[in-house]
């Protein structure tokens, strides 16, 4: 296949994704923002520094953390370009280029979500709607991941695709330990207070983890627990692990399709055996900032290196 | 029937024979059996499959973007459920008419491009080649694969009576369309699968392998093997995106654009995942001008560094050739009847519309002296842009083309107002009448010209409007041609 093809369905996942997160981001930040209005702006602007866009919201509308306006900064200002409709409108271009890959149920399906979130997002959402609007991107978001699973031909177009969606995730769950890391050092692990388990449990919703958390380990909620759970937990599909391991599959099955093994594959097995493979008394006795840092940056370098070694660009 | 004046003109009316001067006709036997179905609907029901189809088109991201607008908004093409049918016979007709026409056009380019019989015969002016920018001096003397310069070509007709139809137009570069005319029927099954049951319509839908049929067959030298086909596009921006990548994904060949392509050990090849492969036919869908900025353009940035190179060496086939636009040229387009009887020793089945060269004094006398009932359009334009209707425009708009063409009458060419056939449209009143062309699309190989049967009806969707291009807001019909 084209390497611009398969640099736009993984690009078209790697948007799909992001959508999908930030509406989970901003589904925790609100939650938090209405329980708790002494910490909102902080937790805003958290949620902002998260999704890679702080920089950009301060730029655009200074330091006014208010719901309002970091809601509508997230969803849709035009001004964004990583806002969720700006994201959903890239995936669509991408897979617009790469339409030819696609079955016609993800095309439509995709064209569908850009349509429906266009018509969303029109306007400012008001905050009694904010709930709604976040389900039916949660939805449209859910409607091409079934499409796709169910339609697609199991062939490079799709693993590439597929490296795209956990590479994506994969960042965005370390982003969130990037953040809240602090909350989960033992020095502040008051276990008990209840500002620490609001705070946690936030952490667990911005993944939608916090019933398959308490279902996992019960009522106890630790921060040594919640990181192993995020970081280590090979069941939880959002976990550092578990898109490491997906990772490596679709590379491995890109490996058997060409018949070469590629920097990218030597890479992914890296993160995987050098960094993932180790109790998670061991990554905190390294310091778990350090381990978010290059976990980041090792992502990033795979990221780098997959365009490289399959050609998506020149 | 050919008239002069906008008002009192009369039309004739494909489903109804009627024309609007008089007498009430009978449905016409193409029409027959549709027209008692029509009848016994209930058209709410209409109205509401018309409707879905809306929604279809949308989220099957059928659009186009319009040229011109402030935001690059991408629209529906409006789609009316009415079919438009022509009989076997008909069809029989056209078909022959048209193959003659597409065998000409072929001829004329290698003629053009090899030893000019024609000019040096006298039957058409040299300068009309000489100075025509779509004359490609770096044609001369090639040979395309398999002999073949028009891979795709549209022929554009227009019915003005029961037994009256004139080619408007050849579209020898790029037609478009192709992807409505195979949507518009996909549409029409899915809706009313019943009418199909019923009536017997010929297929369209095997046309994307057709044209991958046609085009392998006209593999360069190069080729070894299976050939590889692929569809270059400017890419997603352009207006006919869609039918790019519907016809790369139904032929199963690659979509690429100008950047996914490279000349290495003197081959065009694209960059896939795993390294550099060539290809060997490439269906282009953009302009000569654009194809290698080594050689055309240098600031083109759609084409491939050095393609040219290579098709001079046999390396790759360009479809449709390089340099064909000149024989869709309009000023051209009058020496059509001319150009099929030098190289076919026939007639012209199918008749030009009288065009006025304004390059000639005494036409553009005529020209400008009945202005107001004419059509003129641009010499190089397409798509309706920059023509002139003049029975549907008003004063101030005549003086301003009258001035245009005074200033450069070589431009432009003159027609008369042709009083376009009519077919229903579906619209909340019930049926109502309007205007349609046609356009049948071509294939061209080493092996014969494969008409599909039909083609895309585009139909001018405001009461009393001529002017059916997609740009201006027409719509499209599905086209039947019936079975015998």
């Amino acid at each position: 296949m084209l390497g611009k093809t398969a640099g736009s369905l993984y690009w078209m996942a790697r948007y799909l994704e992001r959508s999908e997160n930030n509406a989970r981001l901003i589904d925790a930040g609100f939650r938090i923002a209405l329980t708790r209005s002494s910490t909102a702006r902080s937790e805003w602007r958290s949620v902002l520094v998260t999704a890679g866009q702080d920089f950009a919201f301060r730029q655009a509308q200074g330091e006014d953390y208010t719901s309002q306006r970091v809601v509508d900064f997230l969803l849709r200002d035009p001004a964004n370009p990583s806002s969720i409709l700006s994201v959903v409108k890239r995936a669509r271009d991408n897979a617009r280029t790469a339409r030819t890959y696609l079955t016609r149920e993800v095309w439509e399906a995709v064209n569908t979500s850009w349509m429906t979130l266009g018509a969303l997002l029109k306007r400012q959402v008001r905050e009694d709607d904010l709930p709604d609007v976040l389900a039916a991107i949660r939805q449209q978001s859910a409607q091409v991941g079934g499409t796709f699973s169910g339609t697609m031909l199991r062939n490079d177009g799709y693993n590439f695709a597929r490296l795209g969606t956990f590479l994506e995730r994969a960042d965005n769950t370390a982003r969130i330990l990037d953040v809240k890391y602090y909350l989960l050092l033992p020095s502040v692990a008051h276990i008990g207070s209840s500002i620490d388990n609001v705070q946690w449990e936030t952490i667990l919703r911005s993944v939608s983890a916090h019933r398959a958390y308490h279902w996992l380990y019960g009522a106890e909620i630790s921060a040594l627990k919640i990181a192993e759970f995020l970081i280590l937990y090979k069941q939880m599909p959002r976990s550092l692990a578990f898109c490491c391991d997906q990772m490596n599959d679709n590379l491995g099955l890109l490996q058997r399709t060409y018949g070469e093994e590629t920097e990218a594959i030597r890479m992914g097995t890296s993160i995987c055996r050098d960094r993932l493979s180790r109790p998670i008394q061991s990554i905190f006795d390294g310091g778990l900032h350090e381990f978010i840092t290059d976990f980041l940056r090792a992502n990033a370098a795979l990221a780098r290196q997959i365009e490289r070694d399959y050609r998506f660009v020149e | 029937m050919l008239r002069g004046k906008g008002r009192g003109i009369s039309f004739f009316d494909e489903m109804t024979g009627q024309t609007s001067s008089g007498q009430a006709g009978e449905v016409r036997s193409p029409y027959r059996e549709y027209s008692e179905w029509f009848a016994r609907e209930d058209t709410a029901r209409i109205h509401r499959k018309a409707q879905q189809a809306e929604a279809f088109f949308r989220t099957t991201g059928i659009t186009f973007n319009v040229y011109g607008e402030d935001e690059a908004d991408e629209r529906l093409i409006p789609f009316d459920v009415v079919p438009r049918i022509i009989s076997a016979s008909e069809w029989r007709r056209l078909s022959r008419g048209i193959e003659q026409r597409v065998r000409a056009l072929n001829a004329f380019l290698h003629d053009i491009y090899h030893r000019q019989e024609i000019l040096r015969a006298g039957r058409v002016p040299v300068e009309l080649i000489s100075r025509n920018e779509a004359f490609l001096p770096m044609m001369m003397g090639m040979d395309p694969p398999g002999g073949v310069y028009t891979h795709i070509s549209g022929i554009d007709i227009v019915r003005t009576g029961a037994d009256e139809f004139y080619v408007l137009e050849d579209n020898a570069r790029t037609p478009s369309g192709v992807s409505y005319m195979l949507e518009n029927r996909e549409t029409m099954l899915q809706m009313f699968p019943e009418l199909f049951a019923k009536i017997s319509v010929r297929e369209v839908g095997d046309y994307p392998l057709n044209l991958l049929k046609s085009l392998a067959a006209c593999a360069p030298p190069a080729c070894n093997g299976t050939p590889t086909v692929a569809v270059l596009t400017p890419g997603i921006h352009n207006s006919a995106y869609f039918e790019h990548s519907f016809l790369a994904d139904q032929m199963g060949a690659e979509l690429v654009e100008g950047h996914d392509l490279r000349v290495v050990d003197g081959r065009a090849q694209m960059r896939t995942t795993q390294g550099y492969t060539p290809i060997d036919v490439v269906y282009r869908r953009v302009d000569d001008d654009f194809l290698d900025p080594l050689n055309f353009r240098p600031d083109s940035v759609l084409g491939v560094p050095g393609i040219w190179d290579v098709y001079r060496a046999g390396g790759i086939t360009i479809a449709n050739a390089p340099g064909t636009g000149i024989a869709d040229d309009k000023a051209l387009y009058s020496y059509m009847p001319d150009i099929i009887e030098f190289y076919t020793g026939e007639k012209a089945l199918l008749p030009n519309v009288p065009t006025w060269r304004c390059s000639e004094p005494e036409h553009l006398r005529e020209v400008l002296d009945r202005l107001p009932e004419l059509v003129v359009k641009e010499v190089h334009g397409s798509g309706g842009y920059g023509m002139l209707v003049g029975p549907a425009a008003s004063k101030k708009e005549i003086a301003a083309f009258r001035a245009k063409l005074e200033a450069n009458p070589r431009n432009y060419i003159a027609q008369p107002t042709l009083s376009l056939s009519t077919v229903p449209i579906f619209t909340k009143a019930g049926l109502a009448p309007r205007h349609v062309d046609l356009r049948p699309f071509v294939l061209m190989s080493p092996q014969g010209i494969r008409i599909t049967p039909g083609g895309l009806t585009r139909v001018a969707m405001s009461k009393g409007s001529l002017v059916v291009n997609s740009s201006q807001g027409g719509g499209t019909k599905d086209t039947w041609v019936l079975d015998d």
